[in-house]
């Protein structure tokens, strides 16, 4: 048994709750889960299929590797072309389709690109690299930003001088706020980020019923956790009392991670962003502030790339606003797959595609 | 990508945290949760502790389930 992972998975008491649930929902209602790894946790253990009807789950923009624009994956293939720099990334990142190339295709091609598992990796290859240039591709939400700061201080603090960061982080309340302001999709409820409220807490949400008159539940990531998050909801629904929650006390605090926001300030100014599918949202990016313009890859190299241009057929941007799902793709399951992916949600483990093609394809969807 | 594995500390040296993760041995980064004490579960992710698990809350939740599912 696994502490903290399998008392929230218990089937027994899941399968009661999914009853509770479905004989409660007064009407059908539409939630999104906004976060990839929700998404992921959805499929697996068939959540959406056992809550619809009345519950329909509608995945949000929340895989940051799927939401990258093809312009900023177009900007790291160019960085990793130049033979001064070895580029660092996540795994994720590797197979994604850019416009033209893959950072796959770029390191075939001779490009030295290295898998990290986390941003201080990267600054150890900096450190035994003096000769190259090590960039690091800096994706992710507000969970990740922290990290990636406290590795700016270090090599600062180290003196380490080769070492750079492509800042291409997001920025979860103002998406959810462009989302909604878009009016495109009919939502009665958020599934709110569980990892990247343990940074943020809870009162960045607040706008969300203020403003648009609709709860939001922070979750966290067993079956039982989403569940719980649903059932919250409905009461809201069912009272009228659209508010935000947290159904995951015990790794979400009200305030959040405060000594991990003030080093993201340390470094970070926020600015605007370019999201898949989203177009640019304000206020919704990180880049770095001028003290640390020396780490900032940006700042650092002149990146010429082409045009950027969007896989034909594919619809990942409007999946990750939550108004198609990946069944409603020509390509899903055919052209695209895991193997040959066409669009960046096939590539992510966290990618919504991904999640429908691994966890049961076309049954699992409705 | 947010993921991040509930995880014992095992002994904390300056700023790092040695934690056991699928039978690994490996040291994290608690830069960011320096409040962090051996025996604590934090929330590792990427390398870093990004937060310490709660294990009162964590009962009261499993509590909740079992007077919601009752
Ligand atoms: S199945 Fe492939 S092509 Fe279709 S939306 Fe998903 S990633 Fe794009």
């Amino acid at each position: 048994m696994i502490k903290f992972l399998d008392e929230y998975r218990d089937p027994e008491l899941a399968q009661r709750l999914v009853e509770k649930i479905r004989n409660r929902a007064i009407r059908s209602l539409r939630l999104m889960e906004f976060c990839g790894g929700h998404t992921v946790a959805i499929m697996k253990y068939g959540l959406r299929r056992l809550l619809f009807p009345p519950v329909e789950l509608l995945s949000g923009p929340g895989c940051p590797v799927c939401v990258t624009a093809n312009v900023d994956i177009d900007k790291a293939i160019a960085l990793a072309q130049k033979p001064e720099i070895i580029l660092t990334t996540f795994g994720d990142m590797l197979k994604v389709p850019g416009s033209y190339s893959s950072l796959q295709k770029t390191r075939a091609e001779g490009g030295d690109i290295r898998i990290v598992y986390s941003a201080q990796d990267a600054l150890e290859i900096a450190q035994g690299n003096p000769d190259k240039k090590v960039v690091f591709l800096g994706i992710g939400f507000e969970t990740t930003a922290p990290t990636i700061a406290a590795s700016i201080l270090e090599a600062k603090s180290r003196e380490i001088k080769n070492y750079y960061v492509l800042s291409l982080h997001k920025l979860c309340p103002p998406v959810i706020k462009a989302l909604l302001d878009s009016g495109e999709t009919r939502l009665d409820g958020i599934i709110l980020p569980g990892h990247v409220s343990a940074i943020i807490g809870s009162y960045p949400y607040e706008f969300i019923p203020c403003d648009y008159g609709i709860g939001g539940v922070v979750a966290g990531f067993e079956p039982l956790d989403l569940l719980l998050a649903v059932e919250m909801l409905i009461a809201q629904i069912e009272n009228q009392k659209p508010t935000i929650e947290i159904a995951y006390r015990r790794g979400v605090k009200t305030e959040g991670n405060k000594r991990a926001r003030e080093i993201m300030e340390m470094v970070f100014d926020i600015t605007e962003a370019n999201w898949r599918g989203l177009g640019r949202v304000q206020a919704s990016g990180l880049t770095l502030k001028r003290e640390y313009q020396d780490f900032d890859a940006e700042a650092s190299f002149v990146l010429e790339a082409a045009p950027a241009k969007e896989p034909e057929g594919c619809v990942c941007g409007e999946i990750l606003r939550g108004i198609k799902t990946p069944l409603n793709c020509k390509l899903f399951g055919k052209q695209c797959t895991p193997e040959q992916p066409v669009g960046p949600c096939m590539v992510s483990s966290e990618g919504s595609c991904a999640a429908y093609y691994l966890y049961g394809g076309s049954n699992n969807g409705r | 990508m947010c993921l991040a594995v509930p995880s014992q500390v095992k002994s904390i040296e300056g700023p790092y945290a040695e934690v056991e993760i699928g039978g690994v041995s490996r040291n994290v980064s608690i830069i960011l949760t320096p409040d962090v004490k051996v025996g604590d579960y934090i929330l590792v992710h990427t390398g870093y502790a990004i937060g310490v698990v709660d294990e009162d809350e964590a009962q009261a939740t499993i509590k909740l389930f079992n007077e919601l599912s009752g």
